[in-house]
């Protein structure tokens, strides 16, 4: 293994180059996520380029798209959506995953036996068959994708901290807690959450991948950010056409989704072995 | 006297069961959500009281939601699937052809991507470490990252338009001879092969990795048993419960592939259909094929944890 | 004079630490061992005993590997030759007899296959005669159904059977040398008995060589010819048996020999007479306890307890002994009121108490601390010193900020631990550092009763000893009362004056301090008090030979 250990002393932990590589590409998407838009070249919706899937040029960074529109500025608005929307469902379906999965663990009984089987029940349901099912009935718009989103992923998380807290809950130091006269909040959040927080920031990280995947994959069967705005994958899902010619309008758009995703993974796959899995 | 197998089998089949109810309930309750009257949306300008009134009667949306979901699960459980909103057509026949397209592309898929991950997942865990692995690894890592229409776009661009080997799209209705039949299937099982490979290659790559950490194969090695030996003998028979997980689950991408495949290559199957009706809104259609999917998704992960008990030697008399 | 078996001269091994670092964890060991002669290593956890054993193989775990030295068997160096050959050496020439057979047994096979793979493997006989060789070795080893045993799955017999099966996989294959690496630590003492004597029947028979690794002298000194004392991987003294065990020299030696020295027990002092007409401290009458769903019985679908009653005075100390699977654990925990129990009383200072803790007053919680085993998990990793020996404080007294800071200062004086300590988390520890910590958070709460749960059974004979007279110290200062549990004779002795055996979750005998060993009636508690290894080499041979059918 030809891993190069960079140290940083004060947080006294390692990382390698591939770790480090993966943390700036997601650093810049979520800088250009904020303020990207306010850089693009182009209003996202002008039509600058008479013809359509045009090269790459001075002009137009990565060509235009099938209306004659940049894709780069387009591009940066559409991390927004993407990233945004990934981020905000992945936030929401954690933390209640988290809390009540520790809950649930803690508590035990009933409480955890129905609330286990009918999130694993859920868990069970294909996450695009799901989405379809609800965008079907709903109809599709931001805040329902956030919240679709969120509950399509709140059962593995439920199902991931629940077993992490369920092996906390076996140690011997939450049954002294327990001996000592300890309530449940207290067992909740300072006996298992501080022991159980690195692997459940790393299940966040993969279950962000996931909901971006799931997200871009329901917007390029075009029920998902609806047009005239557009996430990555409703670029790929718009220009689509222009793949005979391998157009940068159609190519562009799927190297950003790829660069985010696979730097999440790397950038998991290769934090410190403390973090990842304390437990 | 049934034994503690049995029981465990009969248990299992029990929990599958009840999701299945619990997941029914939960397609069924997605009519519920939709905002404003179905019928007004159907019958849209055509929309007289009478009318509404009508169509409300014959599709006895005056009675309760709990009788409604009583009565459609029942016609489900006897093959009766309804009738679709858009084209007033039974959804068994419109179903019935494109279902069996949808399983022709599974089970053509699957018989190349289960052997060739099995003998990835089980040479990479071997030589894990090496080259190989580190090679392998890193194609998982970037095919499991990205969706997968980027990995049929990536196909389309490789095989279609630079290569010029394969067109890029598919139409199942025109095939004639084999030749046709494999330039038919080539994109859409290369695309689904990719897809789900990845994930069980890891799968059992990491189920063979447990299985050799175990103490009994560094006591087979203490014997002088021969690296081939330790994996094949001491490893695997202890790894075939995870394994059949791995391809289960894996399978399970399958769903998720061929929603995205069927669609980008245009494919007449089960989840085109789907998609289609999900711009239609025709929701009696979408649920009938959720819960088909849903059941195949149960079934696969029941079988696969029932091979796991009948192989727990422990359980073994 | 003939050339030795084995010869290792100066053997290096380095591991790589989680941190990458390289450390030497073996530094420069030789030593020989002659045909037939059988050779103990001994040492505590961290001498780097079953490194230098496994060598003998030519093997090192993942993260190690040999750096310097030659291993040589029969002439033959086992570090530069190829890994092909030195396959063909394992389980012909050297074999291995594991410390958990039940782990190093593959679940998936019959035991008879398993015995006899080694034959298959290196094409030593056919499958007939090997069944047939593998049958006499059950014979041998005292295995019952020796005929039958083979066909079973491993998870069908006893750890002791597992043991000794594990023998006869490592003599199918005729080995020159047999390693045993601590083989009977893992089993209760009565069954130890029985391993250690078919271990040593079939090897003076065999007239094999043997390397014995263990870190119990008493076991060693019954079955070795000469005894190695290693300390962080460096020989600190070589001798023969009687030699080390009468007139050792080095110091480490000693202290390790000092470990088995009856321990002066004194009396607790009670405390003040005012007292001593009242009720008992701690009462437990009639306990039925258990795991699972509650039967029509009224008792739960997994009894482990049945009518215990036991009771402890004040300033006195009460001792449960008994082997894995007694129920003494569970007992504890149903005192701290964490399983309650399914029928019976646990009464404090005369006043009954609630079966679970939740439902227990603050002051009753307060009067009556439980210490664990294993630190590393008593220890929550994620809060510091000062934040484990501070809740106790906050919660019962009300306790912060610069008075409690001054408390957990002087608690760690208590427990003799440098005040410098309370900035590290319990990973930053040794292991009885991590046990004074664990005790000083049941200090902290000012208790008058400590369930102490084999408290000393996973540290090192030396370091337990301190950790016992620690407890007797404060004992005397602090006026406090211990209920200790433990599988060890010597060490409940040095500190209960009432001892309660126990076996499958019933009270056998009760015991004052001054009847034991001697005084116990119930066969059971005889069996369990003679089956603790003596140092004295003619021990296990004096043993009656159907000692075990008393239990």
């Amino acid at each position: 293994m030809s891993q190069t250990p960079v140290s940083s002393p004060r947080f006294g932990m390692r990382m390698n180059a591939t770790g480090i590589i993966s943390g700036l590409i997601i650093l810049c998407w979520a800088v250009i996520a904020v303020i990207g838009p306010t850089f693009a070249p182009h209003a996202p919706g002008d039509i600058v380029d008479f013809d359509f899937f045009g090269p790459m040029s001075e002009q137009l960074w990565l060509g235009s798209d099938y209306l004659g529109r940049d894709i780069f500025s387009r591009i940066l608005l559409g991390t927004r959506y993407t990233v945004g929307i990934s981020f905000g469902a992945v936030c929401i379906a954690c933390f209640s995953g988290v809390v009540l999965g520790m809950t649930a663990a803690v508590t035990g009984g009933y409480f955890d036996t129905i609330l286990s089987r009918v999130l694993d029940a859920l868990n069970s349901i294909p996450s695009k068959l799901f989405g379809l099912v609800m965008v079907a009935a709903i109809g599709s718009s931001i805040p329902v994708l956030v919240i679709l989103l969120a509950v399509i992923y709140t059962p593995g998380s439920y199902r991931f901290a629940r077993a992490l807290a369920v092996n906390c809950n076996t140690m011997d130091y939450v049954a002294v807690a327990r001996a000592r006269g300890e309530k449940t909040l207290y067992l909740i959040f300072q006996e298992i959450l501080p022991n159980i927080t690195g692997p459940v920031l790393a299940d966040l990280g993969l279950r962000f991948v996931f909901i971006v995947l799931l997200l871009s994959g329901l917007s390029f069967l075009g029920l998902g950010v609806q047009p005239p705005n557009a996430d990555w994958g409703s670029l790929v899902k718009e220009n689509i056409g222009g793949l005979a010619f391998a157009a940068p309008a159609v190519i562009a758009p799927c190297l950003a989704i790829a660069s985010l995703t696979i730097s999440v993974n790397l950038l998991i796959d290769n934090l410190p072995v403390k973090i990842r899995d304390r437990s | 006297m049934p034994g503690q197998m049995t029981l465990l089998v009969l248990g299992r089949l029990g929990v599958t069961l009840l999701t299945l109810l619990i997941v029914s309930f939960v397609v069924f309750g997605a009519t519920l959500l939709l905002p404003g009257d179905v019928v007004e949306i159907l019958l849209g300008q055509a929309a007289t009281p009478e009318a509404v009134a009508g169509l409300r009667e014959a599709m006895h949306l005056d009675s309760p939601a709990l009788v409604r979901y009583g009565q459609w699960l029942l016609g489900m459980a006897q093959g009766d699937f309804g009738m679709s909103y858009a084209n007033n057509m039974p959804i068994a026949d419109m179903i019935g052809g494109r279902l069996a397209n949808t399983l022709r592309l599974a089970a053509v898929t699957s018989a190349i991507a289960v052997p060739l991950a099995l003998f990835l997942g089980v040479t990479t865990a071997m030589y894990r470490g090496s080259s190989y692995d580190r090679m392998v690894t890193a194609a998982i890592v970037s095919v499991i990252s990205v969706p997968e229409f980027l990995i049929a776009t990536f196909a389309v661009l490789v095989f279609a338009v630079w290569l010029k080997w394969l067109p890029a799209l598919s139409l199942a209705n025109e095939v004639q001879g084999f030749g046709q039949l494999l330039k038919v299937f080539a994109m859409p099982v290369i695309t689904l092969t990719f897809v789900i490979s990845a994930q069980m290659i890891r799968m059992t790559r990491a189920a063979v990795i447990d299985a050799l950490k175990m103490p009994y194969v560094e006591m087979a090695l203490l014997k002088g048993a021969s690296p081939t030996r330790m994996v094949l003998r001491h490893a695997l028979p202890n790894a075939i419960g995870p394994i059949a997980n791995a391809i289960a689950l894996s399978l399970s991408y399958l769903l998720g592939g061929v929603i995205i495949v069927e669609t980008i290559f245009n494919y007449p199957g089960i989840a085109k259909l789907m998609v289609d009706a999900v711009s239609t809104r025709d929701l009696p259609l979408i649920q009938s094929c959720a819960m088909i999917f849903c059941f195949g998704f149960l079934l696969l992960i029941t079988i696969a944890d029932i091979i796991a008990i009948l192989s727990n030697p422990r359980l073994r008399k | 004079m003939t050339k030795p078996l084995v010869e290792v001269q100066d053997l290096r091994v380095e591991a790589q630490t989680d941190a990458g670092r390289r450390v030497e964890i073996i530094k420069g060991v030789s030593l020989t061992i002659n045909e037939g002669e059988i050779v103990a290593l001994i040492g505590e956890s961290g001498s780097g005993k079953t490194t230098i054993a496994l060598t003998l193989m030519g093997y090192t775990r993942t993260g190690c590997r040999i750096s310097g030295g030659k291993t040589l068997l029969g002439g033959r160096d086992l570090v530069t030759m190829s890994e092909r050959d030195r396959q063909k050496l394992r389980g012909t020439d050297v074999a291995y007899v594991p410390q958990s057979a039940a782990a190093a047994f593959n679940p998936s096979h019959r035991l008879i296959d398993q015995v006899i793979e080694v034959a298959g493997i290196h094409r030593l006989m056919s499958r007939t005669e090997a069944k047939i060789k593998a049958i006499e070795l059950f014979h041998a080893l005292a295995l019952p159904d020796p005929e039958t045993i083979g066909d079973r799955y491993p998870h069908q017999v006893s750890g002791g059977q597992l043991q000794r099966l594990a023998a006869a996989m490592a003599l199918i294959g005729g080995p020159r040398l047999v390693i045993f690496d601590e083989p009977t630590t893992a089993l209760d003492v009565t069954t130890q008995i029985e391993v250690l004597r078919a271990f040593k029947s079939v090897m003076r028979k065999g007239g094999m060589a043997g390397v014995y690794v263990s870190h119990d002298l008493a076991v060693v000194a019954q079955i070795a010819d000469r005894i190695i004392v290693l300390k962080g991987g460096e020989i600190q003294e070589e001798g023969s048996t009687a030699q080390i065990l009468e007139s050792a020299n080095h110091p480490y030696t000693r202290q390790l020999l000092a470990a088995f020295q009856p321990k002066p027990f004194a009396a607790p002092t009670p405390a003040a007479a005012e007292t001593s007409v009242q009720r008992p401290l701690l009462e437990v009458t009639d306990i039925f306890a258990g795991f699972g769903p509650i039967q029509s019985n009224g008792l739960p679908y997994k009894t482990v307890l049945r009518n215990v009653s036991c009771k402890l005075e004040r300033g006195h100390n009460l001792g449960l002994i008994g082997e894995s699977g007694s129920g003494k654990s569970t007992l504890a925990r149903v005192i701290a009121g964490l399983l309650p129990a399914a029928r019976g009383h646990v009464q404090l200072d005369g006043r009954e108490l609630d079966p679970t803790a939740g439902a227990r007053s603050k002051e009753q919680l307060r009067r009556m601390q439980i210490v664990f085993q294993l630190a590393d998990t008593a220890l929550n990793p994620s809060r510091s010193v000062a934040d484990i020996l501070g809740r106790p404080l906050t919660f019962y007294h009300g306790q912060t900020g610069a008075a409690r800071e001054a408390r957990v200062g002087e608690l760690l004086d208590m427990v003799q631990l440098p005040r410098a300590l309370r900035h590290r988390m319990p990973g930053e520890l040794s292991g009885g550092q991590k046990q004074r910590v664990n005790f000083a958070r049941a200090l902290a709460a000012k208790p008058a009763i400590i369930l102490c749960d084999e408290i000393t059974s996973a540290l090192d004979t030396v370091v337990a000893a301190a950790i016992i007279d620690l407890l007797k110290n404060l004992q005397r200062e602090l006026g406090l009362s211990y209920v200790f549990i433990s599988h060890d004779l010597s060490t409940v002795q040095s500190i209960c004056d009432q001892v309660m055996v126990m076996q499958h979750g019933e009270m056998v005998e009760m015991l004052a301090n001054d009847q034991l060993p001697a005084g116990a009636r119930h066969p059971y508690s005889k069996l369990l008090f003679a089956s603790v290894p003596k140092l004295d080499p003619g021990w296990l041979d004096g043993l009656p030979t159907d000692i075990s059918e008393h239990a």
